[in-house]
């Protein structure tokens, strides 16, 4: 089986090579892409979307259908992991043992059999395995955490001028929440951003872009044709058209950093929620 | 380009590919999986495209590592099948 695969991938790598010799040239001028497409996109973006970075234009604007449906793939990719690993509690091992520790004192209680103590300051729930977060990365995160956070939504909201976008900021903004489940522990992150919230951020995000597109086709235009916008926001339809990006790149990002926070929820406590990394 | 960096760029992500799949352990074939994936963003940037290095950045080598990481911290040393 092992020389049957091999044999198939060595087949489809020198077939891909063989293939590869008839591409143009990097950076050929004479090549199909580079006669019509990219001129136009180069000259024609800053006069039609009044975008300098090119990328995100093409990105957002005119190539914005498959940029949604990248984000419903990104979506679905949550969703699934959800459907895949969760574990809902009435399937876990019944009597169950919850585990409390007074935030103050240290001291844990062990109570059995669904008692259970009011959610309060004082008291945190723990599971057994926890360990006390180490002080320094406990701290060390706490002070990096705000400026993650604040370069990723530098990265959303810059994407116009320099490379970056809604993808990158969502992960980053995504990263930074894991961040603090890794140097803190699962509960509390969930403490502070509950399952609820991920799920309905994550379809809030794609329903942002897809609404965009919907509320232009409503205002007797094309699907995603942000310069339908022109009159909502009261600008002329090229800033509109800037203005389009901008808010389906917020979508993006938002369904970006729920679904990474979703997927890194459910693998790392093998969908129990509970012990984290 | 420069061609001495982009030879060592495109030698190290040979040598990563190949060893993330040849490394035995799985914690070692992730890091080595971002390292690729970090040798790759620096392949994109070489190249003048400065989003994609971007996002292969942050997706690859951030996030996904963590991904794996996460996945590997549930396993176990021996296979129960």
């Amino acid at each position: 089986m092992k020389i049957i695969g091999l044999i198939i991938t060595v087949t489809t790598g020198a077939l891909l090579f063989y293939a590869a010799g008839d591409f143009p040239a990097w950076s050929d001028p004479a090549s199909p892409a580079s006669t019509y497409l990219s001129p136009h996109f180069i000259e024609k973006t800053m006069e039609e979307t009044s975008v300098p970075n090119i990328v995100t234009a093409v990105l957002a604007d005119y190539r914005g259908f498959d940029t949604m449906f990248e984000t419903a793939v990104i979506f679905s990719a949550g969703v699934v992991c959800f459907f895949l690993l969760r574990i809902s509690r009435r399937e876990d091992e019944e009597p169950e043992t919850r585990y409390y520790r007074h935030v103050l004192t240290g001291v844990t209680i062990q109570l059995k059999e669904g008692h259970e103590i009011p959610p309060s300051a004082d008291f945190e729930r723990i599971d057994s395995m926890w360990t006390p977060p180490d002080l320094i990365i406990k701290t060390g995160c706490r002070l990096l955490i705000p400026f993650v956070q604040l370069f990723a939504l530098y990265v959303i909201a810059h994407g116009h001028h320099s490379p970056g976008g809604g993808f990158q900021g969502g992960v980053i903004l995504g990263a930074s929440v894991i961040l603090f489940a890794i140097s803190h522990d699962l509960r509390t992150a969930v403490r502070r951003m509950s399952e609820k919230l991920i799920g309905i951020l994550c379809a809030a995000g794609v329903l942002i872009y897809a609404g965009t597109g919907a509320l232009c086709l409503l205002l007797k235009l094309n699907f995603l044709d942000y310069s339908a916008l022109a009159g909502v926001l009261h600008v002329d339809p090229i800033t509109a058209r800037s203005h389009g990006i901008l808010i389906v790149e917020i979508g993006v990002g938002i369904a970006v950093l729920a679904t990474m926070i979703w997927i890194y929820n459910n693998i790392s406590s093998a969908g129990r929620y509970r012990q984290g990394l | 380009m420069i061609w001495p960096i982009d030879l060592a760029i495109l030698t190290l992500v040979v040598v990563a590919a190949i060893s993330a799949l040849m490394v035995k352990d799985l914690l070692g074939a992730s890091v080595l999986f971002g390292s690729y994936s970090f040798m790759m963003c620096l392949l994109w940037s070489i190249m003048g495209a400065v989003d994609v290095a971007f996002t292969e950045a942050s997706v690859g080598a951030g996030v996904s590592t963590v991904l794996f990481v996460a996945a590997v911290f549930r396993t176990t040393r021996r296979t129960r099948d």
